[in-house]
Parts: C-alpha cells; sequence; structure tokens
C-alpha cells in the first residue's frame, strides 16, 4: 500500500492537468486501490460526480474486476498463483503455511488489518514457481524459506521496498533462440516504413505470412489493411499484453527484454494505418514491467521514435499510454481489452462490427499481441523472404514457447513452427511425460500418441502455453483447475458460460469426489458441446476443451473414480441429514440415510 | 434466390440492409424464441435462446446480420436440444417457482420453455439466495427471477434516461443492481410511467397492488402460444 495523501488529493493527481475522463475510470481505481487496499466510498462519490456517472456503474466496475475491491484488504495483500503448474510446485502447503504463521483465513483480511492472503489465477511465473503477488508485485521461487521470511516481514510492517530485493527477482530463463530473440540488430523498421511507404510494408507482411500469435492467427497483414481502410477521424493501435492464459509468460520475458522492438512494431502499424495514440494494456499481474517499460517509451521519446515529428517527419505523430488491467483474464479477447481499456467491465463485444472497423471509441482500431508487433518491425527490417525462410506452408516464421511443469528446463524456448510435441520435449528435459497441454487452459490436451504433432496454426495453434504433466500426474487435477478457473474467470454476460461452466465444474468435482456415474459423464460432454457451440466469445467456446479433450483422450481419469451405479444424486442424502440427526440428538445407525430401518 | 432474402427453416425471409436476422424474421412474423431480444432496444446477445445454425455454424439471430443466401435452420432437433438446455440453465440458475409467480402465464421464460418442449429443469438447481425489494411504493423487484437480459438497464439508460438499473459482479455473480444510496428501489427515481417498468420479460419487476386480476388459466400465453403472439412486452399496455 502506497500511504499519503486524501482520496481527493489522490484523485487531483490522477486526473492531472487533462483533467478527469471516463475513459480512465480503471486506471483511477487501481491507482485508488494501491493507495488505499480498496476503493474507498467517498473515492466512489468523487469519481460518480465528477465522471457523471451513477455510483452504481463504479461499483459494477469494481466488482467485475478481481483486484479491485470495496472493503479494505489487508495493508499486505499476498495473492498466490493459483495455476496447476503453481499446485505441482507446492503452492497449496506454502499457502497453507502461510495462513497459519499469520493466523489469517484465505480471503479474509485479518482483523488487525495488517494483511490478507488470497489465490489469484495464474500470475505468469510459471517456470519459476511456484509465485505470489505482494500488493501487485511478484515474488517467485517461493519455498519454506521465504515464506517464513515473508511472514517475519509482515509482521513487523516491513515496508516492501525493504524487503530483500531478490525477492522480486523475475528471471527471462531464455532457453531457445531463433529468428526474434536471435537478432540483435539497431532497430530501423520505421527508416524502411519512411523510404518504401507504407503499401510496400503491407505487402511484406503479406509476403511474409505473419499472421497474430495471441492464438488465433489471423493474418496480420489483413488486419491492418482493413484498419488502414476503414475511414474515421482517429486510428488506434494497442497492444495486448495482458497475457492472461494459465501457462503463458513468453510476453513478459518479451516486454522484459525486448521492448524496443515491439514499440517499433506498434509504431510502425501506427504509421501504416495512420494512427496518432496507441495503447499498451498490460496485466496487473505484469505490474513490475511498468516502469521499465515507461522508461522505454522516454528513451525512444527522447530519440524522436516516439511523440511529435518521428524520425523528423512531419505529420507522423504517435505515441503510447500504458493502461493496467485489474485482473481480468477475459480482457485478453480483444473486443473486451477495448471495452477495459474504455474503463468499463470487460464485457465481449457483438461482433461484427470488428474492431479494425470499429474499435477503441468506436474508431478502427488494430489489437495485436506482443509477439507480432516484434515479429512486424522485424519484417520490415529484414524483409519477408527472412521471416518465410522458417517455418512451414501455412504457419510461418517462430513461435515462443512458455514451457513449464514437469520438465527440467523450463522456460521460454523459441521454435519454428512445425516443430514436433516429441522435439520440444526432448530439448526441455521432459522425460516421462504423460500429456502436454499446449495453449493453456483453453487449448488441447496432447497425450503421448500425439507427440509426433506439430506446433502450427492448422495442426496445434498455441499462443505460447505449453505445459508438460508425467505420468505421477492425475490429469484430473489438471481438469478440474481449468474448470474452476474458467467459473472463476466468465465474465457472466452469456447463459452457456456463465451457467453451464458452474454446471460442468460441479460434475468434475463430482467425479474427483467419487460421487459420479457413467451419466454424469455423458452429462459433462452435452453440457460442454453446448458451451462450445452457443457462447457469445472465444473465452466460453473453449472453456470446455480440457473437460471434452480429456474425456476422449484420457477417459480412465475418470473411470476410475466411477461409483458402480448408473445414477448418483447431486447431493449427498446422509451428510444433508446431518442437521436433523443433530437437533433430534440422534446418531444411531438408523439415523443415516442408506440404511434400511 | 434473389440478393435480399434468405431462408429459415426453409422458408424465404425478406431482408433489408442492416437488418438481422431476428429483424427479419419478426417482421415476416416468423418466430425465432427469444429472451432477451426485444426490437426497441440494440441487439443483446446475452441469453442466446435464438441461436440458430447458420451455414454450420450456431450463431445468436438477434445479433447476425442477414446476409443473401444464407440458410438458417432454427428447426433442427440440435437447435431445439440447446435451446432447451439454455433455458434449464436460466431456470436452475434463479429460482423460478412459476405456480407462485404473479407473471405465470404472461411470462416469456415460461413461454419459451413450453414451446421448446422443457418438460423439468433438469440440471441441479442451484437455489441462490437472492432477495425481494418492496421499498418502491409501485413496483417490487424480485431478483430470485432476473434472467439477466439488461432489458431494464438499456431501457432505463436509454429511454427514460435515468440510469436506475446496471449489473454487477463477475460470472455467476452478475447480479442487476439499482442506482441508489440504499441499493433499493424506492431510494432511486423509478417510476411506473418508466419504459423500465414495462419491460421485465419475466416475474423479476412487478407492479404492486394488483395480484392475480386474470386468473391463471386466462392469460396472455395460456390462450396462445408465444410462437403466434410473441413477447409479453407488445402486449403489456393493452392488458393495462
Amino acid at each position: 500500500m502506497e500511504s499519503g495523501g486524501t482520496v481527493h488529493s489522490v484523485i487531483d493527481g490522477l486526473a492531472g492537468s487533462e483533467g478527469i475522463r471516463r475513459d480512465r475510470l480503471l486506471q483511477y481505481l487501481y491507482a485508488l486501490q494501491g493507495h488505499f487496499s480498496h476503493v474507498p466510498p467517498e473515492a466512489i462519490d468523487r469519481l460518480a460526480s465528477d465522471l457523471e456517472l451513477p455510483a452504481s456503474h463504479i461499483r459494477g466496475v469494481i466488482a467485475f474486476y478481481s483486484f479491485l475491491h470495496e472493503m479494505p484488504r489487508g495493508d499486505f495483500d499476498i495473492l498466490f498463483s493459483d495455476s496447476i503448474t503453481d499446485h505441482m510446485q507446492g503452492s497449496r502447503e506454502l499457502h497453507r503455511q502461510l495462513c497459519e504463521r499469520l493466523g489469517v483465513a484465505s480471503g479474509q483480511p485479518r482483523p488487525d488489518g495488517r494483511v490478507t492472503v488470497d489465490l489469484t489465477s495464474c500470475t505468469g511465473m510459471c517456470d519459476q514457481g511456484p509465485a505470489l503477488l505482494v500488493n501487485g508485485l511478484a515474488v517467485a521461487r517461493l519455498d519454506a524459506a521465504r515464506i517464513d521470511t515473508i511472514a517475519g516481514l509482515v509482521e513487523a510492517g516491513t515496508a516492501l521496498a525493504d524487503w530483500p530485493p531478490e525477492f522480486f527477482a523475475v528471471e527471462d530463463n531464455i532457453r531457445r533462440r531463433d529468428l526474434l530473440l536471435d537478432d540483435s540488430s539497431e532497430g530501423n523498421a520505421l527508416q524502411a516504413l519512411q523510404v518504401r511507404g507504407a503499401e510496400a510494408i503491407l505487402e511484406s507482411l503479406e509476403r511474409s505470412g505473419l499472421r497474430g500469435r495471441g492464438g488465433a492467427g489471423f493474418p496480420t497483414a489483413t488486419k491492418w489493411r482493413l484498419c488502414r481502410e476503414s475511414d474515421a477521424d482517429a486510428h488506434y493501435v494497442v497492444c495486448n499484453a495482458d497475457e492472461g492464459e494459465p501457462g503463458t509468460f513468453k510476453d513478459r520475458v518479451l516486454l522484459n527484454s525486448h521492448a524496443d522492438r515491439m514499440v517499433e512494431g506498434m509504431t510502425l502499424c501506427a504509421g501504416v494505418i495512420d494512427a496518432r495514440q496507441g495503447y499498451i494494456y498490460l496485466r496487473a499481474e505484469y505490474r513490475h514491467l511498468r516502469e521499465p517499460l515507461e522508461a522505454v517509451l522516454q528513451r525512444r521519446r527522447e530519440a524522436g521514435l516516439l511523440g511529435r515529428a518521428i524520425l523528423g517527419s512531419d505529420g507522423f505523430d504517435f505515441d503510447i499510454e500504458i493502461h493496467m488491467g485489474a485482473g481480468a483474464y477475459v480482457c485478453g479477447e480483444e473486443s473486451s481489452l477495448i471495452e477495459s481499456l474504455e474503463g468499463k467491465r470487460g464485457i465481449p463485444r457483438k461482433r461484427p462490427p470488428f474492431p479494425v472497423n470499429r474499435g477503441f471509441h468506436n474508431r478502427p482500431t488494430v489489437v495485436n499481441n506482443v509477439e507480432t508487433f516484434m515479429a512486424a518491425a522485424l519484417i520490415a527490417q529484414h524483409g519477408a523472404d527472412w521471416f518465410r525462410g522458417a517455418g512451414t506452408g501455412p504457419s510461418s516464421g517462430t513461435k515462443l514457447l512458455s514451457i513449464s511443469g514437469d520438465c527440467e528446463r523450463p522456460g521460454i524456448y523459441e521454435y519454428p513452427y512445425g516443430v514436433s510435441i516429441r522435439e520440444i520435449l526432448a530439448d526441455c528435459g521432459a522425460r516421462d511425460a504423460q500429456a502436454v497441454q499446449v495453449a493453456g487452459a483453453a487449448g488441447a490436451t496432447v497425450a503421448a500418441s500425439e507427440f509426433d504433432r506439430a506446433i502450427a496454426f492448422d495442426d496445434l495453434p498455441t499462443g505460447g502455453s505449453f505445459m508438460v504433466f508425467d505420468k505421477s500426474r492425475d490429469l484430473l487435477d489438471m481438469v478440474l483447475n481449468f474448470s474452476r478457473f474458467f467459473v472463476h474467470e466468465s465474465c457472466g454476460f452469456c447463459t452457456p458460460c456463465r451457467v453451464g461452466g458452474v454446471l460442468l465444474r460441479d460434475l468434475v468435482e463430482k467425479v474427483h469426489a467419487g460421487h459420479a456415474s457413467d451419466y454424469d459423464l455423458e452429462e459433462m460432454r452435452s453440457i460442454g458441446s453446448l458451451i462450445r457451440t452457443s457462447s457469445h466469445c472465444g473465452l466460453g467456446t473453449t472453456a470446455p476443451n480440457p473437460v471434452l479433450d480429456t474425456l476422449d483422450k484420457f477417459p480412465e481419469i475418470y473411470r476410475r473414480r466411477l461409483t458402480g451405479n448408473g445414477f448418483e444424486p447431486a447431493f449427498d442424502l446422509d451428510a444433508a441429514l446431518s442437521d436433523a440427526r443433530r437437533i433430534a440428538g440422534r446418531d444411531d445407525e438408523t439415523a443415516h440415510a442408506g440404511v434400511e430401518s | 434466390m434473389s440478393d435480399n432474402t434468405f431462408t429459415l427453416d426453409g422458408a424465404v425471409i425478406e431482408f433489408r440492409a442492416g437488418d438481422t436476422i431476428m429483424d427479419a424474421a419478426l417482421r415476416t412474423g416468423a418466430y425465432i424464441p427469444h429472451l432477451c431480444h426485444n426490437p426497441e432496444f440494440e441487439p443483446h446477445g446475452s441469453c442466446r435462446v435464438c441461436l440458430v445454425e447458420v451455414n454450420g455454424r450456431c450463431v445468436s439471430a438477434c445479433t447476425q446480420p442477414a446476409t443473401a443466401g444464407m440458410q438458417v435452420d432454427s428447426a433442427s432437433d440440435a437447435i431445439g436440444d440447446a435451446r432447451r438446455s439454455l433455458l434449464q440453465m436460466l431456470f436452475v440458475e434463479g429460482n423460478h417457482v412459476c405456480p407462485g409467480c404473479e407473471k405465470s402465464g404472461e411470462c416469456q421464460l415460461q413461454a419459451v420453455a413450453y414451446y421448446a418442449n422443457m418438460l423439468s429443469p433438469h440440471f441441479t438447481h442451484f437455489f441462490p439466495r437472492r432477495e425481494v425489494d418492496a421499498s418502491h411504493p409501485d413496483f417490487a423487484i424480485d431478483y430470485n427471477r432476473c434472467i439477466l437480459c439488461e432489458l431494464c438497464v438499456r431501457a432505463s439508460r436509454d429511454v427514460d434516461g435515468k440510469n436506475v438499473f446496471t449489473i454487477s459482479g463477475r460470472g455467476i455473480d452478475s447480479h442487476l443492481v439499482v442506482n441508489s444510496p440504499s441499493g433499493k428501489l424506492g431510494d432511486s427515481d423509478f417510476t411506473a410511467a418508466d419504459k423500465a417498468a414495462h419491460v421485465c420479460p419475466v416475474g423479476a419487476i412487478l407492479p404492486k397492488h394488483r395480484g392475480f386480476e386474470q386468473p391463471i388459466g386466462k392469460r396472455l400465453y395460456d390462450r396462445q402460444p408465444i410462437s403466434v403472439v410473441g413477447d409479453v412486452a407488445a402486449h403489456e399496455r393493452e392488458g393495462d
């Protein structure tokens, strides 16, 4: 918690000289949360009055984002990353240990207001987990000793600035370099744009075959061209740095070590589509990258590569602002991200219209992944053939993978598209893999019999997540973790994802607890298929993937826990009778369900 | 096939520029079940009950632009099954006790469920704890029945210019809230004359002081199915 200042002085400071703006609402709320460990009621009233918004609207925004709260959190707000790879590295035991040491119940602030310990979705430290966030800052490589130290620091009320700096060290762990990571040339994509013109750059991008690296694989040149040709008084460039897919962390590394190139790619895009303003939408879990990124932007401004008259070229004006997310996986979906960028709840928009026609403030907007912007800059500089030299057919170039789970060398691996799962597993030292989860919780579960399949858009597309599970793991733990994740992250807009997601999770829990029957497996299939076909956005349509995939490929993880019966009730009749037994003061045999009296 | 028609279950439907599948269907009197859609408001696409299949892909009819020659399937068994499951999900998510509900017989959720041959809720009930807000002199809100269609939100914001309602929370915790200091309707500037008072497709926003004026069995959807008489909101003024 950053202390000092009243609600009004903090809001005045946030509004600054440009005055208060509705589309910055989420940014104000995020900052207020940081200052006061919650958004105080007087801040809501003040914002409601200044922004002419209903207070309920502001409360609705707060309630949407996991990292915003109306009730105070502790002075130290500690969130354990709760992804399956964290579990595999022992996070739950450490979470329990810290709760015990500090005498808190998970999710509840300690009565003295000192600390909250809670869980959060994957924080993108899977190669160096278990990990947590303390007041938004990442602490990785947790072990029992580190937890002990943290407990001591919290009890002593030690300010984060005085915590051991190594606690906040985040490693890049780059293990394999190819086209993108190998390149150390001086950036000259913007000079190329100046010399060759926007049309020639678009042609290079087209020939390169570059497709979006976030996972969906939309051709980048087409996106830029559609946006460029969409007539409007303003165009925008947005970098999607909301890397929320469990098991993905390659954008964290790119933002840490290759931010210049990414910003160059955004600026190139701005030149092509004629945008004056760009945004980097940075997930709150990567709060530690904010200042370094600001420094990169500032350096580029000073070097004439950002701001007014870029490269001395009259009229080439473009600047970039960093917007913080506040804990919502769905905001990785581009239209939710735009809603969030406008300061609203991150509910995915209807499509059409598409962002290239009506995006940020209903103006044509390009939203691309960090890696896509980086690749675009390098293609402008080195040419389409350089890029096409790697990869295969419809999947040209390389892909950065974030590898975690059961392997000796987790980290970042850059491969030409077309690489097989088998080769990747050998490189990262995964000896005994039974399955790989490719593309995260929303991705595909790949069984050992499929390890000759390839990372490619027409085989196994991925935004970069690659989680290895060896034979000692129960894959149902993974399925349970993912189905809980999707319930937590569903925006709640459409019926199948909102309600179906809960039904699906409850059934996975029923199997996990050993109470399910064959009938329940069929139910899971039919609910999963319905969510897949009828949901409003990509989060919903992919949410049932882990269940549907494992039902097909790993039926034994379900079957070995089934009861023999054809039907099992959804509730435990005997447990339901416990209140009655207590009231009646009975606990004899015939007072229990299932016993014939 | 001319350039301004598509087929809906084999029938040729004419459409105008800018139409969604739903717009064109409603104009020609073809019925596609829906709950969150009301032609007076911007399409929403949240309930997904108007699910149809277009060239092998499932889309919501209320948001999908009509294009020439598209083949829209709304009557297949697969769509019927999906629609029934979506309705069942809405039923188990809230607390819908039709026999004791003042809206019974005039409730679109109930009427569409009949239309879709839904005979039971099928899924495990959530039995959420939700409040009833009777603080307003003329209207009550029973949150047990809210299906998050946001018609009241849209009506209050876009027609009444009042923003009485909004959605808060996320995921399964999403819920309707009233914009007033206490969160109570009686504390807001909501009135019976508001458009928002007359758009609820279910029994969540109900007028007070008139219980069971029409006996069950003689109400709108008791007399004719929703596929014939359409949305309850379009009939409400007549019934007043």
